[in-house]
């Protein structure tokens, strides 16, 4: 027998996470959900926890250290808000090329986030900005940096009766710059083939301070890469050695083929997209 | 022969009226199938069979299910021919025992509630005893041990000219090259469907998505063992068909009737979902081509042998008439003395492809179009050049032996475009930039070629047309024929058409619904022919009513609305006769050896170039179309919006069949990726404005010189944008969709 | 359990469970037949509405989020607007099945964006699929319908 239960405060949702005889599927703006229950109809017989309601988890404050962003903000309301295109543009870019402005308009951060699709648009950007997870239950909240959040194939950190509140991003560091990159199928309406995000901060001597990767589409979760993270802290930029960095990438991903791509597409192009933002970095600090 | 630019024409205001059919669709009343009000309708589903080919051997209900609740119809319940009619009968309507591919269709089911209904679905299971190597590749099926049908070959033609041994020795330089197509899903945005309703006579009624009710009528006559009296086709709007609605309509109707009838009462609707209809329906034949071209040295073809494949699936369909239309347009536009094609339709598991949009034309040019490329650069010559050289002129002999008349302008649209485009501008500028060193590369390549409008040679004498016009007491003029408004624009352009040649205004002529019990059989909305076909008829009807009431009824010449109306009161208080009718006559030098593949093949050939310019990401090798010009003559255009919407329409559908689009299979040989997530078309991110360039040669064999458009723009964008991409990247292309994964390996291997 | 919407700017009550798609409220609760099921997952618009302004795909909405909820169909958008006259002029629609959704969108946009470039144009309506016109009389249209292209 289904069951649509549509809490108006966060604290009566999660009284009911964690007591009424579940499970409950949680549901924001349904973009991905619906998908799923059309696909599998059975799954319509399901209870559903509708949080689309929940002031709580609506909306952007910016704070000293960064911004909050509610986990049921809606990927339009984050692709145009003048601090999020100010201050972490990746996030702004991928919020822009998840689906299209009907799915924008609905989907939500939170959602794209624990739906935990390896080809998450938003994602990347999250884990090269280093964001951290607000997560909530009956009894409290805890912090999570996202970076742990993804544990296996569509397997989350989310424990039974928690609910993602929001999502803190901080400042970039001040000499770093971003580079994001969705090669999808299509222009829009498309799923990612290889996506990425890089923010590399480098000093006055061009030495690099922090390189911080997301990307998506290229192992079972998206990932960040620490291996070519490691290799390039550190070092001077004029002094990277490309065929280095491919093979720290291959020592970070696990390309597979599928309906949309091949491994070897993936792999060749994740080396040059995370070359790329080398590159741009490079060049960008020349023209400081 | 001149030329007139169809934006020169002066009467640019008057020429393309307001769609008749646009105000409904605007405001979302235009009614599809899904749309018909229906009290107390039951729903249809249909159970299919999960081998690639194999026997059944039984059919299990779930004994938990209360199936008295449901109506169940198997192959049992066929009162006619369990025969699919077409051009054989070898197609089942429902699997009785033996079936060739995953898919078919075993057990309908209806129900009035959905959900019930899905739950049902799942509660029957077929024991099938599979075909242990199912084929699924055209190569493969001509080499196989196994038989589909004998040799696995449903035809075999050969179009034969001059002799290919002797153009060998003639050429100077030769190229041999293997090229591939896909399959390519129609994707109308309406999915396939069917309302049956049985009528308290017991007479049977079906409405439904469909370009040719007279196919579905003719399907359901030899189904339901019942005559024409007694059954009825109706023609809803139509969301898209692109040919994919040509044959298939008539399973979906067949099986909707099937349910009505055992229901008793109760209407059926059979609409598909998505998914369904992406596994199920036939989609554009892949296609496997061997071409070798020569030419001497001064770039003059000697020879062209051709051995040209397409995969019909597992049932015959129309595979033969697309092979032949496959084999006519092979040779392209050129003067060539040597000229062998062979063409096979071969037999696979595959579910049967069917007609879409080309229907043969778009694989065999795409082959020969390509190969003159890698000729061209054989022969260090530039493409345009090449086809220059080589393009055929009034009073040439063409490919099935014809002598060009005066309607040939195959180097007048290629001088356009080049001009248009500034092509040795932007040939000199793209190498420059590819030279450069930047993130890029471009390229800009061409296509010429010839689409022959109407059926192929006998085909009009065969189907015998009738269209009729209607007068009524106050002046309106109905036009009754069996031709279909898909989305083409034939409710206008015929309308446009009768109104002109009556010399009434628009707004008082209409086209009646197509209703197999109200309108003569016009022919199938196929094969580009409406406009060009049964708009002429529409005149001859036209002429006839004219002289009909001028003898019988007073009316004056010349004449306005009033008058005519005047003249029709007149007709109908004396009862006379307000309804005139034209059969199609073929003209007097259509001859046609079908056999041979010799003399004139198609009333009209439309003439064509189109040029792309692609520029190709070089870090990730993604493609995108910087601009695209298609030049095309039509003859006359009825309604030049229209006829540029067409264009604009078919060279969208071919950018899709270059760079986005495949068919992927599963190891049942059924469509994998069988979702709209999964099936790539170009949304409008990806396509921006494309430039037509409409000109008209009034020479074409319909009013005032037209000529059938509406497949013609998709033989021209895949050669063209591969051709493109050849050049941006120096790289050999042999098949199609140019995905970045088969750039990335094009380009690694060669070292780049 | 019920759900109260305004639909075209009327109240309407409706009986069914909260997670049906808001499009099955619409053509079978509602006999609004305007907006259409194109593919169900959300990927061809041709069930586009608006929801409190904004442009969704009606079949990936439940019914439970709707409560209050301002729902435009097709059918609620004025009859003899400059949109609709230049979508039927330009030629850009041909088979309809994507024009109700379309017809959406391109409301969505020009609210937003009054006078549009082709870019803003292009990505409007790039959740819109159409097979039939290859988009270039859409554009045009709305165009035409914005007076002209701010940068064409």
């Amino acid at each position: 027998m289904s069951d649509w239960i549509r809490p108006r405060h966060l604290p009566e949702a999660l009284e009911i996470l964690a007591t009424a005889p579940g499970p409950h599927r949680v549901i924001s703006g349904g973009t991905d959900l619906m998908v799923e229950c059309h696909l599998a109809p059975e799954r319509r017989a399901e209870s559903w926890l509708d949080i689309s309601g929940l002031r709580e988890l609506q909306g952007l404050q910016i704070t000293e250290e960064g911004i909050r962003i509610g986990a049921a903000t809606s990927l339009e309301a984050i692709r145009r808000h003048t601090e999020v295109v100010a201050h972490w543009p990746m996030l702004a870019a991928s919020a822009a090329v998840t689906g299209a402005p009907p799915i924008q308009n609905r989907a939500t951060l939170g959602g794209n986030v624990c739906n935990a699709s390896p080809a998450a648009d938003n994602a990347p950007a999250l884990l090269a900005y280093g964001a951290r997870l607000e997560i909530v239950h009956h009894h409290g909240s805890r912090w999570l940096p996202y970076g742990d959040f993804h544990l296996g194939y569509r397997k989350t950190a989310l424990q039974p009766g928690e609910l993602l509140s929001a999502l803190w991003i901080p400042y970039p560091p001040k000499h770093s710059r971003g580079y994001f990159r969705k090669v999808g199928t299509r222009a829009a309406q498309a799923i990612a083939k290889v996506s990425i995000a890089a923010l590399i901060e480098v000093n006055s001597d061009g030495i690099i301070q922090s390189a911080h990767f997301g990307m998506a589409s290229v192992a079972a979760t998206p990932c960040a890469l620490p291996s070519v993270s490691q290799y390039l802290l550190g070092r001077a930029l004029c002094d990277i050695a490309d065929m280095q960095v491919r093979q720290k990438v291959k020592q970070d991903i696990a390309p597979i083929q599928d309906i949309r791509s091949t491994t070897a597409y993936r792999l060749e192009i994740a080396s040059r997209l995370v070359l790329e933002a080398i590159h741009r970095r490079s060049e960008s600090k020349k023209e400081n | 022969m001149s030329l007139t630019l169809v934006k020169q024409r002066t009467d640019q205001q008057t020429a393309s009226p307001r769609r008749v059919d646009g105000v409904a669709k605007i405001r979302g009343t235009a009614l599809y199938v899904d749309d018909l009000p229906c009290a107390d309708v039951l729903h249809g589903a249909t159970v299919r069979t999960t081998a690639a080919g194999g026997t059944l051997q039984e059919v299990v209900f779930d004994p938990a299910i209360d199936w008295s609740e449901f109506v169940v119809v198997t192959a049992r319940d066929i009162p006619g021919m369990n025969a699919v009619k077409l051009l054989e009968n070898d197609q089942v309507v429902l699997v009785d025992r033996a079936f060739r591919h995953a898919g078919e269709a075993v057990v309908l089911l209806a129900h009035a509630d959905p959900e019930k209904l899905g739950m049902a679905l799942k509660g029957v299971s077929l024991v099938e005893l599979p075909n242990t190597a199912p084929i699924f590749d055209i190569d493969a099926a001509l080499a196989a041990q196994q038989e589909i049908i004998p040799g696995n070959i449903y035809t075999d033609y050969l179009l034969d000219r001059g002799d290919v041994a002797e153009g060998e020795h003639l050429a100077d330089v030769v190229i041999e090259e293997r090229f591939l197509t896909p399959s390519q899903e129609q994707l109308y945005i309406e999915p396939q469907g069917m309302l049956a309703h049985l009528q308290k006579d017991g007479s049977i009624l079906v409405e439904g998505s469909m370009q040719c009710p007279y196919y579905v009528l003719d399907a359901l006559v030899q189904c339901m063992g019942m005559d024409k009296d007694h059954l009825r086709v109706v023609q809803s709007t139509t969301g898209g068909a692109f040919g994919g609605k040509e044959d298939y309509p008539s399973v979906i109707a067949c099986h909707a009737a099937l349910l009505a009838l055992k229901a008793g009462g109760r209407s059926v609707k059979l609409v598909y979902e998505r998914g369904e209809d992406l596994r199920v329906t036939p989609k554009r034949h892949p296609s496997r081509t061997l071409i070798s071209l020569g030419a001497n040295k001064a770039g003059e073809l000697q020879f062209i042998d051709m051995d040209f494949a397409i995969d019909g699936g597992a049932y015959r369909t129309l595979s033969p008439v697309v092979l032949s239309r496959g084999v006519i347009h092979a040779p392209g536009p050129y003067k060539c003395p040597h000229i062998r094609v062979r063409g096979r339709a071969v037999a696979t598991n595959h579910p049967p492809f069917g007609a879409f949009r080309g229907f043969g034309a778009p694989q065999s040019i795409f082959a020969m179009e390509v190969a003159m490329d890698r000729l061209a650069r054989k022969l260090a010559m530039d493409p345009a050049e090449l086809r220059r050289i080589n393009l055929l002129r009034t009073g040439d002999v063409n490919p099935t032996g014809d002598v060009v008349g005066a309607d040939c302008f195959a180097h007048a649209t290629l001088d356009v475009a080049l001009e248009h485009t500034h092509y040795y501008q932007r040939l000199a500028e793209y190498r420059a930039w590819n030279a450069a060193g930047h993130q890029t590369r471009k390229g800009i390549g061409l296509a010429t070629f010839a689409h022959g409008a109407g059926f192929t040679g006998n085909g009009e004498l065969h189907l015998a047309s009738r269209v009729s016009l209607q007068a009524l007491a106050n002046g309106h003029v109905e036009i009754l024929c069996s031709n279909t408004e898909m989305g083409q624009g034939a409710a206008t352009t015929l309308v446009q058409i009768a109104a002109d040649a009556l010399g009434l205004p628009m707004d008082r002529v209409h086209l009646a619904q197509a209703d197999t019990s109200r309108v003569p059989n016009s022919g199938p909305t196929v094969a580009s022919r409406t406009c060009m076909v049964v708009g002429e008829l529409i005149q001859k009807a036209a002429g006839q009513l004219l002289q009909r009431l001028r003898e019988t009824a007073e009316l004056a010449a010349p004449h306005d609305a009033q008058s005519f109306a005047a003249a029709c009161a007149r007709l109908c208080a004396v009862a006379g006769d307000t309804l005139v009718t034209a059969q199609y006559q073929p003209p007097a030098d259509m001859r046609w050896d079908e056999q041979a593949f010799l003399g004139r093949a198609y009333a009209s050939y439309a003439w064509a170039a189109y040029i792309a310019e692609v520029e190709v990401d070089v870090l990730t090798l993604e493609t995108r179309v910087l601009d695209f010009t298609a030049v095309q003559e039509i003859g006359d255009a009825v309604h030049p919006v229209i006829v540029q919407g067409q264009i604009e329409g078919g060279v969208a559908q071919g950018i899709g069949y270059a760079l986005y689009e495949d068919v992927l299979w599963n190891e049942r040989g059924v469509m994998a990726n069988d979702r709209l997530t999964n099936y790539i078309i170009p949304t409008s991110a990806d396509l921006g404005f494309m430039h037509v360039v409409l000109l008209e040669g009034g020479l074409g064999a319909g009013p005032k010189g037209a000529k059938g458009v509406g497949e013609l723009p998709m033989d021209g964008p895949a050669p063209a944008i591969v051709n493109a991409i050849q050049q941006a990247l120096d790289i050999d292309i042999c098949q199609i969709p140019v995905k970045p994964e088969m750039l990335l390996e094009l380009t690694m291997s060669r070292g780049n | 359990m019920s759900t109260t919407m305004r639909i075209n700017g009327e109240a309407f009550q409706s009986s069914s469970a909260p997670n049906a798609r808001l499009l099955d409220v619409l053509r079978n609760e509602c006999d609004l037949k305007g907006t259409k099921e194109g593919c169900g997952e959300g990927e061809c618009g041709a069930c586009a509405v608006l929801v409190n302004g904004k442009l969704v795909n009606s079949c990936l909405v439940p019914l439970g989020q709707m409560e209050r909820a301002e729902i435009t169909t097709v059918e609620g958008l004025p009859e003899d607007t400059a949109l609709a006259r230049a979508f039927v002029q330009c030629g850009a629609t041909q088979c309809g099945i994507c024009t109700p959704g379309m017809m959406l969108a391109a409301t969505a946009l020009l609210a937003e964006h009054a006078n549009p470039t082709l870019e803003e144009i292009r990505w409007g309506l790039s959740g819109n699929l159409c097979r039939c016109t290859g988009y270039g009389r859409i554009y045009a249209a709305i165009a035409q319908a914005a007076g002209g292209f701010a940068d064409v």
